[in-house]
């Protein structure tokens, strides 16, 4: 039984060619660097790296000692103490605030006016200017930490003064805030980790880029597309062989990633943060079984906008804009508040998107999710690849000169 | 056995092709000369089906190659203007993928690739990759790629383009063999002194149309011209694009 497949399987003309152009590019330096080797390892290097100096600069910033330029701290020494308890270190005042931190010397200054011992003393309600620049958001905690330790510094003397006039502190303040956060260690991770599709998809992108240029663009300006298709086998399925190889680089390309990101994972100190990365097998299989019609619907596009190009180069160009595309869903999911919708998982890129952060958070991706991503993708893959088998029939395609 | 009738191709305004009609038979090898831009090569892509005429017929062994391509791209071997080997294939590789693509039985597919290796006289170059090949060595591996399946019906595009002269006579050998066994033999050149030497009978090209159809010696007659040099003159009009 087996035996009768391999051998109709070798006999078949799209069989063939994709065999020819696994072992013609398994030859080329260039292409496999980029199939196996860069394109899925920097991804995770990167990630590691980039979520490693976030993690690092916020711990840093929670624990280490502040220094926040003080003017007009004499007027207050009160609040100094309590600042200092609070792990600020009060610095030399600057001339002028504004300019100091606009030119980035301060994260933050803060500012105590000369009437602020006499105000207090008669307990009249006083005033401390705080200049920051919200554009800068690497200051955002330090401004944050600033803020949070002179307000509590408020909110203990105006319960002392009450207590003193034998109040309860309760009467200030008659409504509280109980925070319930339903942030689970996961879901936080998913908000630090939500390029981690975008990865996926260039990757998978990468993978089949050199193939889908060089196996139409490159064959054309090479010259051999004109003696292949003197041969007697239907254009279509030179186009499929084609097609499959690119696919097998691509999704080996995806392979090699999701391996990195397996190890990976453990390096990057999630824990430390509150968060838990989960990027195992379970994970990497999801995301196998998401992409897949990912991997047709790319190379079935990058072939298309190849076939158009007129020159290796030419095609190169056109195919890193494309390479622009992916880049859409993963943008728009980062900075708009959208709420995924069902028909959401049926668009191709987006479906994707939307299933890799809902397992990255822990959610799990439902049945129908999976359906509609899968059949929303395919749809689009079989429409790519129908016009792609139209342009494989121009005329135009085989001649070179 | 190959028969054009009445081929017109136009790309735009420009007419590549208009009117080009001539038969060439078995057991003789059929020249196709012109100056360059005459035409040859687009009249032979639409003859190996890589390009629709507009209008006009093409037979292969009495198969339209509108209605049958694939039975046409069978019976024909096909060395294009353009040779375009696989260059990170050596060239044993570059004529066993033809084979597949025709699928040829593994018996047969060796059987050919010897019969073919010893021919063309490459034996040397079969386990090399096919970058940094000379010209002559790459006009091999392409024709015995193009005829690894055995067609009844051989068309090479400038065959000896680039060739030196060892590799020009070899080649020519090679056809007086391929016209003995009986094939059919069609190929374009703009060589005059090739022509001659090798054709029974010479289609002459020019502007698309055929000027000439006869054999070297008819030519010489119709026009009046003992030197062939001079004869083709005579039929394109001009010397433009000829060499001697």
């Amino acid at each position: 039984m087996n035996a009768v497949i391999t051998k109709n399987l070798r006999r078949s003309a799209a069989f063939t060619v994709f065999l020819k152009e696994v072992r013609e590019n398994l030859r080329d330096r260039r292409t496999l660097l980029s199939a196996f080797f860069t394109g899925p390892l920097l991804g995770p290097l990167l990630f590691v790296m980039l979520v490693n100096v976030q993690i690092n600069q916020q711990l840093d910033k929670a624990d280490k000692p502040l220094h926040v330029p003080v003017i007009g701290a004499q007027y207050a020494p009160h609040l100094l103490d309590a600042l200092e308890e609070g792990g600020i270190v009060p610095d030399a005042p600057v001339a002028d605030p504004g300019t100091a931190v606009r030119k980035q010397d301060a994260d933050v200054v803060l500012r105590i006016g000369a009437g602020y011992g006499k105000a207090w003393r008669q307990g009249e309600p006083v005033q401390v200017e705080m200049f920051y620049d919200s554009s800068r958001q690497d200051t955002s905690s330090a401004v944050e930490r600033v803020q949070k330790l002179v307000e509590a510094y408020a909110r203990q003397q105006g319960a002392m003064r009450l207590v003193a006039r034998g109040l309860s502190p309760g009467t200030a303040w008659p409504v509280q805030v109980a925070k319930r956060d339903q942030a689970t260690p996961q879901s936080r991770a998913a908000l630090l980790f939500a390029i981690l599709p975008y990865f996926f998809v260039i990757t998978l992108f990468m993978g089949g880029m050199y193939l889908a240029i060089d196996l139409t663009a490159g064959e054309r300006e090479r010259q051999s597309l004109e003696p292949l298709f003197a041969n007697p086998v239907a254009r279509w399925k030179i186009l499929f062989g084609k097609l499959a190889a690119i696919c097998l680089f691509s999704l080996a390309s995806l392979a090699i990633t999701l391996l990195a990101f397996a190890v990976v994972g453990h390096l990057i100190p999630a824990e430390k943060l509150g968060m838990e990365l989960d990027l195992g097998w379970r994970f990497a299989g999801i995301v196998l079984l998401l992409m897949l019609p990912l991997v047709l619907l790319l190379a079935s596009l990058q072939t298309l906008v190849a076939a158009f190009a007129k020159s290796y180069r030419e095609a190169q160009t056109y195919v890193s804009l494309l390479m622009m595309v992916p880049l859409i869903p993963s943008a728009l999911l980062a900075f708009l508040p959208i709420k995924a919708r069902a028909w959401m998982y049926a668009v191709p890129l987006l479906g994707q998107n939307l299933g890799i952060m809902r397992q990255l958070r822990g959610d799990g991706v439902g049945a129908a999710q999976l359906g509609l991503c899968l059949a929303g993708t395919l749809s689009a893959a079989a429409v790519a690849i129908g016009v792609t088998v139209q342009m494989y029939r121009s005329e135009r395609l085989a001649i070179s000169g | 056995m190959i028969e054009v009738r009445n081929l017109h191709k136009a790309f735009g305004a420009v007419k590549a092709v208009d009117g080009v009609g001539f038969s060439a038979r078995d057991g003789e090898i059929t020249g196709l000369l012109g100056p360059n831009g005459a035409g040859k090569t687009t009249t032979l892509r639409m003859l190996y089906t890589l390009m629709k005429p507009d209008c006009g017929q093409v037979l292969v062994d009495g198969v339209d190659a509108a209605t049958d391509p694939l039975s046409v791209r069978r019976a024909l071997g096909v060395l294009p203007d353009a040779r375009g080997l696989y260059k990170r294939l050596t060239a044993r590789e570059n004529i066993e993928y033809f084979a597949r693509l025709h699928g040829l039985d593994e018996a047969m597919l060796w059987a050919r690739h010897d019969a073919l290796v010893d021919a063309l006289e490459m034996r040397d170059i079969l386990d090399r990759r096919t970058e940094g090949f000379s010209q002559g060595q790459r006009v091999k591996t392409a024709i015995a790629r193009a005829l690894i399946h055995d067609p009844r019906n051989v068309i090479l595009d400038e065959p000896t383009n680039g060739l030196d002269v060892m590799a020009t006579r070899g080649l020519r050998r090679f056809m007086q063999q391929l016209k003995a066994e009986g094939r059919c033999v069609l190929f374009s050149s703009h060589i005059m002194q090739e022509v001659a030497a090798l054709c029974d009978r010479i289609v002459v090209i020019a502007h698309g149309r055929v000027v000439a159809d006869a054999t070297p010696d008819a030519l010489r007659v119709q026009t009046g011209e003992a030197n062939l040099e001079e004869a083709f003159v005579k039929v394109i009009g001009t010397d433009e694009g000829l060499a001697a």
